[in-house]
């Protein structure tokens, strides 16, 4: 396989929201705004590409019995690097919307389930791009379901207002809007995806 | 190269190694990004008691720690007293903490001499987008539950739900309750202090 076709395995076919149905605890916690699905989707696909690349190099060296436990360390390792090097140099806008959610990586298992499918049995190279086609298929679903909560639910996009204040219906930020929402949006994408 | 076996020496080595392994690059990623966030902190913090002592010329006081009881439990609210450029008081910037709808929320709001509110920002909030998230505008001066100018002396301030004068934000009464017993306490914090006797010193701030 090709690393375009890995890549387009990722964000079409594998997509993780869509049709694999992995992480959906942030896809429906985290999506209560476009800005916060896509900082999120960002921040998970940084994390998965550093994973995915270590664990790929060390896949020799690691004994097949202890492989999940050295998996999550380097997991955890990475998210608490990426956390400490945001409060210290990203914006505080993007911190604030966030800081709550950046330690929900570590047990998200987009990225524990890349790195014992596809990781450990495949190159770094592979798995580098194995982890940006996953990544952007995660953060377009995420974005995807933000934009569609936000519209609804608060009448704007990425914060620009669109719709008049009248017309929000409050139920689609709220944790049952994302359900229905995600709902629907997977019947969609896969009646796109397998008419094709 | 042959994948090493999952033999009892081999599977502790390995463990033993990548946690120390991790634990050094942790350590030194910590080392290096402990200096920029404590800077970052404080040039927020700074930049926050400008903005609710409503005041670019600023000279703020060493913090003081004040605790009350609040719902039966020991609080403690953190106090940075301010003056003006020419030395004269200005009141206080004052860290209050509550519960609200998604978590904690932090806020720090500026008081003048007298008691009367100057101006707030939220310090912290894990509230929802949309909702209760509005709560760094809504009770701004242009907001439409502005309580800029007014002062808890006369009584606590509530929301009009429950017989105040403060229009709560559309849909999160939780988040405005919570955010009112936020000002409220950090006001009875604030008239803890003796300020005629208390001595404070006032250092100009460089930022």
């Amino acid at each position: 396989m090709s690393n375009i076709k890995i890549l387009l395995n990722g964000l079409i076919k594998e997509n993780p929201i869509f049709v694999l149905f992995l992480g959906m605890c942030p896809t429906l916690a985290t999506t209560t705004s476009a800005i916060n699905g896509l900082s999120m989707g960002l921040a998970t696909m940084t994390v998965l590409i550093c994973t995915n690349f270590v664990i790929s190099c060390i896949k020799k060296v690691t004994p097949d019995m202890v492989r999940i436990p050295v998996f999550i360390v380097v997991i955890a390792a990475f998210v608490t690097i990426l956390q400490m090097f945001m409060s210290a140099y990203a914006p505080d806008s993007v911190n604030k919307a966030l800081g709550i959610y950046i330690p929900l990586i570590v047990v998200n298992c987009i990225i524990l389930g890349r790195a014992e499918s596809f990781a450990c049995k495949n190159t770094p190279l592979t798995s580098i791009f194995d982890a940006i086609g996953i990544g952007l298929g995660f953060t377009l679903g995420l974005t995807l379901l933000g934009s569609v909560r936000e519209l609804l639910g608060s009448g704007s996009l990425f914060g620009l207002r669109m719709l008049p204040e009248t017309t929000n219906i409050l139920l689609f930020v709220l944790p049952p809007g994302a359900f229905l929402t995600l709902g629907y949006l997977v019947a969609i994408f896969n009646k796109i995806r397998t008419s094709k | 190269m042959q994948k090493i076996k999952s033999s009892l020496p081999n599977m502790v080595g390995v463990l033993v190694g990548f946690s120390l392994l991790i634990g050094v690059i942790l350590a030194s990623v910590n080392q290096i990004t402990e200096g920029p966030i404590k800077i970052k902190q404080e040039q927020t913090l700074a930049a926050g008691i400008k903005t609710v002592m409503q005041c670019q010329q600023i000279s703020v006081a060493a913090p003081l720690e004040v605790t009350d009881t609040i719902d039966g439990k020991l609080s403690s609210f953190v106090i940075h007293a301010c003056a003006g450029a020419t030395g004269e008081r200005l009141g206080a910037a004052v860290e209050s903490s509550t519960n609200a709808f998604g978590g904690e929320l932090k806020v720090l709001v500026g008081f003048d001499t007298n008691g009367h509110i100057l101006g707030y920002t939220i310090l912290a909030s894990s509230e929802t987008p949309g909702l209760g998230a509005k709560v760094d505008q809504w009770f701004q001066k242009d907001g439409k539950g502005n309580i800029i100018g007014k002062n808890p002396k006369g009584g606590s301030l509530t929301v009009s739900k429950d017989g105040g004068d403060v229009d709560a934000i559309t849909a999160s009464t939780i988040t405005s309750r919570a955010f009112l017993k936020a000002i409220n306490q950090a006001y009875r914090a604030y008239m803890k202090i003796d300020w005629a006797h208390e001595k404070v010193c006032f250092e100009p701030t460089n930022q």
